[in-house]
């Protein structure tokens, strides 16, 4: 009987916020770490090191972002990767081959240092989950993306594409597979998603003439290129250059 | 979960009780108050291990620090609530290489109340956030998107009440559109409904129909996107809306020392918070509840 007279008298009473306190709680070194929670992620850190660690190729060189000109060694053993890996897999699905390559400078997030080429090293180059994308071109667009190239002035990743630039930015000589770029022909430019849906304000991939999608991140383009070589040779080139 | 429901009943008949052996006189004329505490994070984006901010040399953030920050305070005050403002996954090889099986794992033993989902919840697809559900035992709370035509439906919920103390906690969840985020063949079939309609509608449910003494909207939508730009923020639906008392964010990493304040439709205060990201910072609000309407505010007032 109480119970019930003191649950009506309750719910009589309309609760008001009186008091709002605010605190910020900074998780600092400072704070002890909880035993239980970090034995229990201990064995998942330990396989995940053990993966990363796992040496795949050798670099008897330090490579940094350096750029020499507007190509840079890591940027083009990056899009000649995606190339060489990712065409079998598009000409799979269908039937056609891929023409060029285009990434973005930004899109690289480290060096590569002398000495063992672990995943972990596709991991700092790579640490976003972006996928290769083709997207098919006519000539009178790949123009677009040479006239963006031509113009941000930052070496942006290429394969396939030789692009050269005079002393004012002008376009000297461009071409896809040594040839020259025809206005109706259609090519397939490989790309991330990212730089697809507009990234790095890379906006003349649409519209297009055609698009896939092929389920194949770039980190696991640069660990099965990995996986397939000994030794690390990357080197500046004459494919994207400025004539000044 | 029935089991969990009649836990929560029988302590709640425990504590009406206590009350009334304290005697009937005391009950009705000493004012009571009752302090809620809300703890949140947001953006966690897979940071499992402490982590250092590039030139420092210190090691911030980690889940096995924020264990012991969240236990300590629910020995303070066991009128705790736990939530998250989604972008769980993402960011760390533990993502890569587990799909968020340990992200929910943790979460679950942190007892974590409910989440709501971010875009990068979405990045191994909608079926590898399915996939990773069994390893959840805290609730995943949107009320705009709609996954009726996809393998998540029925496995999120628009809102859920929270009763601790006898004061009824509303919090329902809001996510950012996914299209230009997220690939359509990632999310497939996902709906996204306007935010501000579904807010108004759950914000009454909570309020007007379901009684609850305190609204608390768990958002992915951003902070807020400049003047110049019309897309849906924390900051403008608070503005936009009625009958919601917090606003917890996420997605645009903003860290707010304090939760701004933000006058709704009917000019009342809006609180809307977000602490940065990556498990830095955990988001800390207690309301404190009075049945005394003499020292009661006009809405929410923040004493800081």
């Amino acid at each position: 009987m109480l119970y019930f007279f003191v649950f009506t008298n309750c719910k009589q009473q309309k609760l008001h916020i009186s008091k709002v306190e605010n605190t910020v709680l900074k998780v600092s070194d400072t704070l002890s770490v909880n035993a239980e929670i970090e034995a229990y992620i201990k064995p998942f850190r330990l396989h995940i090191k053990k993966d990363l660690d796992s040496v795949l190729a050798y670099t008897p060189n330090t490579y940094s972002k350096k750029v020499d000109n507007f190509n840079s060694a890591i940027g083009n053993f990056i899009a000649d990767a995606v190339y060489s890996e990712s065409n079998p897999v598009f000409k799979r699905i269908t039937g056609k081959n891929i023409d060029m390559v285009l990434l973005n400078h930004g899109g690289i997030r480290a060096g590569i240092n002398k000495g063992n080429i672990s995943k972990q090293t596709a991991f700092e180059l790579m640490p976003f989950e972006n996928s290769v994308v083709v997207v098919a071109l006519k000539g009178k667009q790949i123009n677009n993306l040479i006239k963006y190239l031509s113009i941000s002035k930052k070496a942006h990743p290429v394969s396939k594409l030789q692009l050269i630039l005079d002393k004012d930015f002008n376009v000297s000589k461009a071409a896809i597979q040594g040839k020259v770029i025809k206005p109706n022909q259609t090519y397939y430019v490989a790309t991330s998603d990212y730089l697809y849906n507009g990234g790095d304000n890379m906006t003349f991939f649409k519209p297009n003439a055609g698009f896939n999608y092929l389920n194949y991140k770039i980190r696991n383009v640069l660990i099965d290129k990995f996986n397939k070589i000994d030794t690390l040779k990357a080197v500046i080139d004459n494919r994207f250059i400025q004539i000044k | 979960m029935n089991r969990r429901r009649f836990i929560q009943k029988a302590s709640a008949g425990g504590t009406l009780i206590a009350l009334g052996n304290l005697g009937l006189q005391s009950f009705v004329s000493a004012p009571t108050t009752t302090k809620i505490t809300v703890l949140h994070t947001n953006d966690v984006h897979s940071h499992i291990d402490s982590w250092k901010i590039a030139g420092k040399n210190k090691d911030i953030g980690g889940v096995a620090r924020r264990a012991n920050l969240i236990e300590s305070i629910r020995k303070e005050n066991p009128n705790t609530l736990l939530l998250d403002a989604g972008d769980i996954f993402q960011g760390t090889p533990y993502f890569n290489y587990y799909g968020g099986e340990l992200e929910f794992k943790l979460m679950s033993k942190l007892k974590y109340d409910a989440a709501t989902l971010g875009n990068h919840d979405f990045d191994n697809g909608i079926d590898g956030l399915y996939a990773q559900l069994p390893h959840a035992n805290f609730d995943f709370i949107t009320a705009n998107y709609d996954f009726s035509n996809t393998i998540m439906n029925t496995h999120t919920k628009p809102y859920k009440i929270f009763k601790k103390s006898g004061i009824k906690i509303g919090v329902f969840g809001l996510g950012i559109e996914l299209e230009g985020l997220v690939t359509r063949d990632m999310f497939k079939e996902t709906k996204y409904l306007d935010p501000v309609e579904i807010s108004q509608d759950m914000s009454r449910i909570l309020k007007v129909e379901e009684n609850c003494d305190l609204v608390i909207c768990l958002s992915h939508l951003g902070y807020y996107y400049g003047d110049n730009s019309k897309k849906i923020s924390d900051l403008i639906l608070a503005k936009n809306s009625k009958n919601i008392d917090l606003i917890i964010g996420g997605h645009t990493h903003t860290f707010l020392p304090e939760p701004t304040v933000v006058k709704n439709l009917d000019n009342k205060n809006v609180l809307v918070n977000q602490v940065g990201c990556f498990g830095e910072n955990l988001g800390r609000i207690d309301f404190h509840f009075s049945n005394n309407t003499a020292i009661s505010g006009n809405g929410t007032s923040l004493i800081v």
